[in-house]
C-alpha cells in the first residue's frame, strides 16, 4: 500500500508523518505517534473517547482518516496544558470531581474547550448538549457539567449539585 | 451522635489519580506496548449452538505473519469459571459451541490486519444443534441442553424459607402479586477489555490487564496454563470501568496469556465493543413474581418470591446472582417470614454474571412497586408506609443478616424532604408524577469466591528512608470508583500525616492480597487492612521516638505532620533537629519550630530499624446463618438508599421525561463526600439507563442486535436530570472509622422509584422494562380499553 505524506499541525508542533491511506486518526496519533491520551473506546463514532479537536472542531477521531487531517491543526488531551500549568478545565474537572475512571475525559475535556471558545457563558443545557457526543458511565455527567460550568464562571461559588441554581439566569 | 473531627477524612479531596487522568497521561491496558509485541485475535461461534465437527488451523498457520494458532487442543480441557462449584468453561469450545460468540481458538500475528486474516482461514466444521434462546424455552421438557453436567438446563437453583410464609398468609389482611421482567443490561463501561501478555523464559508470566478482580485472574491464570502462582503476576492498570462484567478472568487474558507463553513474545488482545457485548457477564434478564402479605394497619407479614433468571450459556457469577436475587429482600424493612425459590437457567446466549447492585437490582424493582401497590390499598401514604415498616440499627433480618448500622429512617426522611414530597405527592397536574423507594446492599460479601480462610485484603506500608514520603502497596482495584484516594486518605488519617505525602501503588498481585472490586468491598475491607498497616507503621516510628525522647509511647501522636506529645509543653528535640539538618545540609524545606515533624521522626526509626515496613490484614468475622446460601447476602454491613424520582410521561407518545431524582444514601462515614455523591449519580444514571431505554437484543438465531453503543443506549448528558444527591452518615462499627458501602447499593432505588413516579403520572404499572415509548403507549392504551370496556 503507498503511503500518504501528510504534514499538520499536532498541539502547536508541525509534524510529518507518512500514514496508509486506510489507516485512522486516532491509529495514527495512538499507535504511530504514542499519544494514547485519545482513547479507543468504539471505533464506530458512538462513545466520543477519541474525540480531538480538528482546526478546534471537536471529532471522533476513529471516524477520520489520517490523511485527512493534512494542512489542518489538531488538538489532542496532551496539548492542553501549558508546560506544568494545566488548562483551566482541567483543572476544574480535577477539584470538582468531574473524573472517575477518566476514559471519557480527555474526549470529554477537548468537547468542553470547543464549547467555552464558541460559548464563554453556556447554560447548563448548552454543557448537556456540547458533551452530548461523549459517553460517561461512571460520573452520571453532573460533576462534569459543573466542572465546565464553574470553569466558564470561575468566580461562581456553587457548591457540589448546586449549578443549576447558579446558571439557570444564563 | 457526635461526629469525630478528621484532619483528612470525610472532605473533599480531589482524586489521588486525577491529574494524569486529566492530562491523557494515565495508562489504561491499551496504552501500554512492548518492544516485539504481537497482536492477539479470537475465533468465535458464528452459531448459537452446534457440534463442531473439525477445526483447521493448516491454512490459517501459513499465513506469513502468523505466529502463533492454539485451540482446545493446545490449551487443554481444564474446566474454570468464578464459582469452582460451577466451573462449566473451557477456554475453548472443542466439542460444541454454546452461543453466538463462543470462543474456538486464538491467533497471534504481527499486527492485527494479519490476525484478524488469519481467523478467517481457520476452517470450522460444525453441525448445527437446536437451540433455545429464552428461559421459558430452556426449561421445556424437551428442550435441547446445553450442558451434560446440568440436565433440564438448570445452572443453579435456591429454595429457601424462613419463618413460616403459609401461616403468616392467613393472618394477612393484604395480599398482592406483582410480576416484573427486566432486560439483559451490558456493563457500558466506555473502555473496552484489553490486557498485554509477557512470559520471560524463566519461567514467569506477567500479565497487564483490565481487571476488577486481579487476584481471582492471577488464580485462574495459574490453573488454567499450570504456571506455579508465584510466578504468575498480574498487574491492573488503570481501568476504564468495570461495574462488574470485569469481575472474572477472560477468555482474553487467557489466550493472551497461552499465545505469549507459546510465541515467549508479548501479546497484546483488545476486544472489540461488539466482544464486550458477546463476552457480556452483565446484568441478567430476570423473571420476578412477588406476593406480599400485609396487615391492614400496614405491617408486612411475609413474602413469598419466585424468580427465574435467563443466565446465557455459562454460569460465570450466576449461582451468587440468583441468591442475592433473593437474599437482599425484603431488608431494609421489617419481614419475619420470607419464601424464595430461584432458578437460573442456560440459554444459548452469551453469559451473564455480576453488574452493578449485583442480583438484587429487578428484585427490588419488583418489591418496592409492591409496597406502593400495598400503600394505595390501605390508602397510606407510599413513604409513610416503609418507615413503619424500617429496621433499625441493631434489627437482624429472617435471613440473619445485621444492620450494624442502618441511616435508612434519615435517608427517607431527607428525599421526603428534598423533593418537597409532601407537596407534590397527589397534587401534580396531569402527566406529571413522582414515586418513592429504598434501596439496600452489602458492604463486602462476607465470603471469598472460593472457600478459603485467606484474608480479604492485605496492606503493606513502607515509609521511604528518607522520611518523607509514605508508599502504600495493595493489590486493590482502582476502576474509577475511587478506591486508590480512599487508601490514600486513610494512610494518612491513620499516620496523622497529609495526603500529599502518601503514594499509592495498587493493584499489583505483587503487592497484597485482595479480592478486588466487587460485592462494594473495598472501603470497608481494603479500608480496614490499609488502616491496620498504618497503625502498625504509626506504632514502629513512635515506639523509637519515645526510646530517643524518653517519654511513654503512649504519650505520643501523630497529627498534620507532626509528632505531639500529651502532658508536655516541649520536648527537647534540638539534637535530633540539629542531627537532622546536618544530615541534609544545602536542601531547602528542612524543618522547623518546636515540634519534630513526621519526616524527622520515620528518618530517626529508618536510622534505628532499617526500613520501616507495616503490614495489615482484614477478614470479616463469622457472620450470618448456617443455612445453604447463607454465604450470599452476608456482609459485616449494609449500606441504604432512598430515592424520589419526578417524571412527565406524554400520553400521546408514551415518551417519559425524567424531570428530578432525588437520592440519598447511608454510607457510613464518607470517606470522601465528592466520590461518594460521584458513586450516587453514576448509580442513578446506570439505573435510568435501565429503566427506561436499555436492552442487549438478539434475533431468532441468537445473533446480537445491539453489538455497539450507538445501538445499546446508555444515558447521554442529556437523559440526565440535574440530581439532589444527599449523602447520610451512620455510624458503622464494622467499617473503619464508620465508613461502609455506596457503589452499588445507590442504584437500587432508580428503577423502582421511576416505575413508581410513572404509575402516580398515569394510573398505569408497567411491569416490563426498559420503559420505552412504545411500551408505554401500548400499556396506557391496554389499560383505557381496560377502563372502557
Amino acid at each position: 500500500m503507498k503511503k500518504c505524506h501528510i504534514t499538520f499541525q499536532l498541539n502547536g508542533i508541525t509534524c510529518e508523518v507518512l500514514v496508509n491511506p486506510n489507516q485512522t486518526l486516532v491509529r495514527m496519533l495512538r499507535d504511530d505517534l504514542g499519544l494514547t491520551g485519545t482513547k479507543y473506546g468504539c471505533g464506530e463514532g458512538d462513545c466520543g473517547s477519541c474525540t480531538v479537536l480538528l482546526d478546534g472542531e471537536p471529532v471522533n477521531s476513529c471516524l477520520m482518516l489520517a490523511a485527512q487531517v493534512d494542512g489542518h491543526q489538531i488538538t489532542t488531551i496532551e496539548g492542553l496544558a501549558d508546560g506544568d500549568k494545566l488548562h483551566p478545565l482541567q483543572t476544574s474537572f480535577i477539584e470538582k470531581g468531574a473524573i472517575q475512571c477518566g476514559f471519557c475525559t480527555p474526549g470529554m475535556i477537548l468537547s468542553a474547550k470547543n464549547l467555552l471558545e464558541t460559548q464563554p457563558n453556556p447554560s447548563e443545557l448548552e454543557v448537556r448538549t456540547a458533551i452530548s457526543g461523549n459517553l460517561c458511565r461512571c460520573t452520571g455527567y453532573q460533576k462534569i457539567v459543573e466542572a465546565i460550568l464553574a470553569t466558564a464562571s470561575p468566580d461562581c461559588q456553587c457548591s457540589s449539585g448546586d449549578a443549576k441554581n447558579c446558571h439557570e439566569e444564563d | 451522635m457526635k461526629k469525630k473531627q478528621f484532619d483528612v477524612l470525610n472532605t473533599r479531596a480531589p482524586r489521588v489519580d486525577a491529574a494524569i487522568k486529566a492530562t491523557g497521561k494515565a495508562q489504561y491496558a491499551d496504552d501500554l506496548n512492548r518492544t516485539g509485541q504481537l497482536y492477539g485475535a479470537i475465533l468465535q461461534s458464528p452459531l448459537a449452538h452446534a457440534k463442531i465437527i473439525s477445526i483447521d488451523t493448516a491454512v490459517a498457520s501459513r499465513l506469513p505473519g502468523v505466529k502463533a494458532i492454539i485451540t482446545a487442543k493446545d490449551v487443554g480441557l481444564t474446566k474454570y469459571g468464578v464459582s469452582p462449584a460451577r466451573y462449566d468453561e473451557t477456554l475453548f469450545a472443542h466439542d460444541k459451541v454454546r452461543y453466538v460468540g463462543d470462543e474456538i481458538a486464538a491467533v497471534a500475528a504481527i499486527d492485527l490486519e494479519t490476525a484478524h486474516a488469519a481467523l478467517e482461514l481457520i476452517k470450522v466444521e460444525y453441525e448445527e444443534l437446536p437451540f433455545v434462546l429464552t428461559a421459558e424455552e430452556a426449561l421445556n421438557d424437551n428442550a435441547p441442553q446445553l450442558h451434560d453436567d446440568y440436565p433440564g438446563n438448570i445452572s443453579a437453583e435456591v429454595h429457601q424459607e424462613f419463618g413460616d410464609t403459609a401461616a403468616a398468609f392467613k393472618e394477612c389482611d393484604f395480599i398482592h402479586t406483582h410480576k416484573l421482567v427486566n432486560k439483559r443490561q451490558d456493563g457500558g463501561f466506555i473502555e473496552p477489555h484489553s490486557c498485554i501478555a509477557e512470559y520471560d523464559h524463566d519461567g514467569r508470566l506477567t500479565l497487564h490487564t483490565s481487571t476488577q478482580v486481579a487476584h481471582y485472574v492471577q488464580r485462574t491464570v495459574s490453573m488454567m496454563t499450570g504456571i506455579p502462582i508465584g510466578r504468575v503476576r498480574i498487574v491492573r492498570p488503570c481501568v476504564g470501568g468495570g461495574f462488574g462484567p470485569k469481575c472474572e478472568a477472560t477468555p482474553l487474558e487467557m489466550s493472551a496469556c497461552f499465545l505469549a507463553i507459546k510465541t515467549g513474545c508479548p501479546v497484546k488482545i483488545t476486544y472489540s465493543r461488539e466482544q464486550v457485548f458477546l463476552h457480556s457477564r452483565a446484568r441478567h434478564q430476570f423473571y420476578h413474581e412477588m406476593t406480599t402479605g400485609f396487615k391492614k394497619d400496614g405491617t408486612i407479614m411475609a413474602l413469598s418470591h419466585k424468580c427465574t433468571l435467563d443466565g446465557g450459556a455459562y454460569c460465570s457469577f450466576g449461582i451468587a446472582t440468583v441468591y442475592y436475587a433473593g437474599s437482599l429482600l425484603g431488608a431494609p424493612y421489617r419481614l419475619p417470614n420470607m419464601k424464595y425459590d430461584g432458578m437460573r437457567v442456560y440459554t444459548n446466549k452469551p453469559a451473564c454474571g455480576a453488574q452493578r447492585g449485583h442480583g438484587g437490582v429487578a428484585a427490588r424493582a419488583c418489591f418496592e412497586q409492591q409496597l406502593d401497590i400495598i400503600a394505595e390499598e390501605l390508602k397510606i401514604d407510599p413513604i409513610e408506609l416503609r418507615q413503619m415498616n424500617m429496621m433499625e440499627t441493631g434489627d437482624t433480618t429472617c435471613n440473619a443478616l445485621n444492620m450494624s448500622s442502618l441511616g435508612m429512617k434519615e435517608s427517607l426522611e431527607a428525599v421526603q424532604k428534598g423533593s418537597n414530597w409532601k407537596k407534590k405527592k397527589g397534587k401534580l397536574p396531569a402527566g406529571k408524577g413522582i414515586g418513592a423507594a429504598c434501596g439496600f446492599f452489602v458492604s463486602g460479601a462476607g465470603y471469598p469466591i472460593y472457600r478459603s480462610d485467606t484474608f480479604h485484603s492485605t496492606a503493606e506500608i513502607k515509609v521511604a528512608e528518607d522520611g518523607g514520603t509514605v508508599i502504600l502497596r495493595s493489590g486493590i482495584a482502582e476502576i474509577g470508583q475511587g478506591a486508590d484516594t480512599m487508601v490514600a486518605m486513610i494512610t494518612a488519617e491513620t499516620l496523622g500525616i497529609p495526603l500529599a505525602d502518601v503514594r499509592v501503588d495498587s493493584g499489583d498481585t505483587d503487592y497484597s492480597v485482595d479480592l478486588g472490586a466487587y460485592s462494594s468491598r473495598q472501603t470497608l475491607m481494603s479500608g480496614h487492612a490499609t488502616k491496620d498497616a498504618a497503625e502498625n507503621v504509626k506504632a514502629q516510628i513512635l515506639a523509637v521516638v519515645a526510646e530517643k525522647l524518653e517519654v511513654d509511647v503512649k504519650n505520643l501522636d501523630i497529627k498534620a505532620g507532626y509528632i505531639k506529645i500529651k502532658g508536655r509543653k516541649k520536648a527537647d528535640i534540638k539534637p535530633f533537629r540539629d542531627y537532622y539538618r546536618k544530615e541534609h545540609r544545602g536542601w531547602s524545606n528542612l524543618p522547623d519550630g518546636d515540634e519534630m515533624s513526621f519526616t524527622e521522626a520515620a528518618r530517626m526509626a529508618y536510622l534505628e530499624k532499617g526500613t520501616i515496613v507495616g503490614t495489615g490484614k482484614y477478614k470479616p468475622p463469622i457472620l450470618g446463618g448456617k443455612f445453604k446460601g447463607a454465604a450470599v447476602g452476608t456482609s459485616p454491613a449494609y449500606g441504604g438508599s432512598a430515592q424520589v424520582v419526578e417524571v412527565t410521561v406524554d400520553r400521546d407518545t408514551g415518551k417519559i421525561t425524567i424531570d428530578a431524582m432525588t437520592d440519598a444514601h447511608d454510607c457510613g462515614l464518607a470517606i470522601n463526600k465528592t466520590m461518594v455523591e460521584g458513586q450516587m449519580q453514576g448509580s442513578l444514571s446506570m439505573g435510568l439507563g435501565e429503566a427506561m431505554f436499555e436492552e442487549v437484543k438478539f434475533d431468532e438465531k441468537g445473533q446480537l442486535l445491539t453489538p455497539s453503543i450507538g445501538e445499546y443506549r446508555i444515558a447521554t448528558a442529556l437523559d440526565m436530570p440535574n440530581v439532589d444527591t444527599i449523602v447520610i452518615e451512620s455510624n458503622e462499627p464494622n467499617g473503619p472509622y464508620g465508613a461502609k458501602e455506596v457503589g452499588e447499593g445507590a442504584i437500587m432505588p432508580t428503577i423502582p422509584a421511576i416505575l413508581n413516579a410513572v404509575y402516580d403520572a398515569t394510573g398505569v404499572r408497567i411491569t416490563e422494562l426498559p420503559l420505552t415509548p412504545e411500551r408505554v403507549l401500548l400499556a396506557l392504551k391496554e389499560a383505557e380499553a381496560e377502563k372502557t370496556a
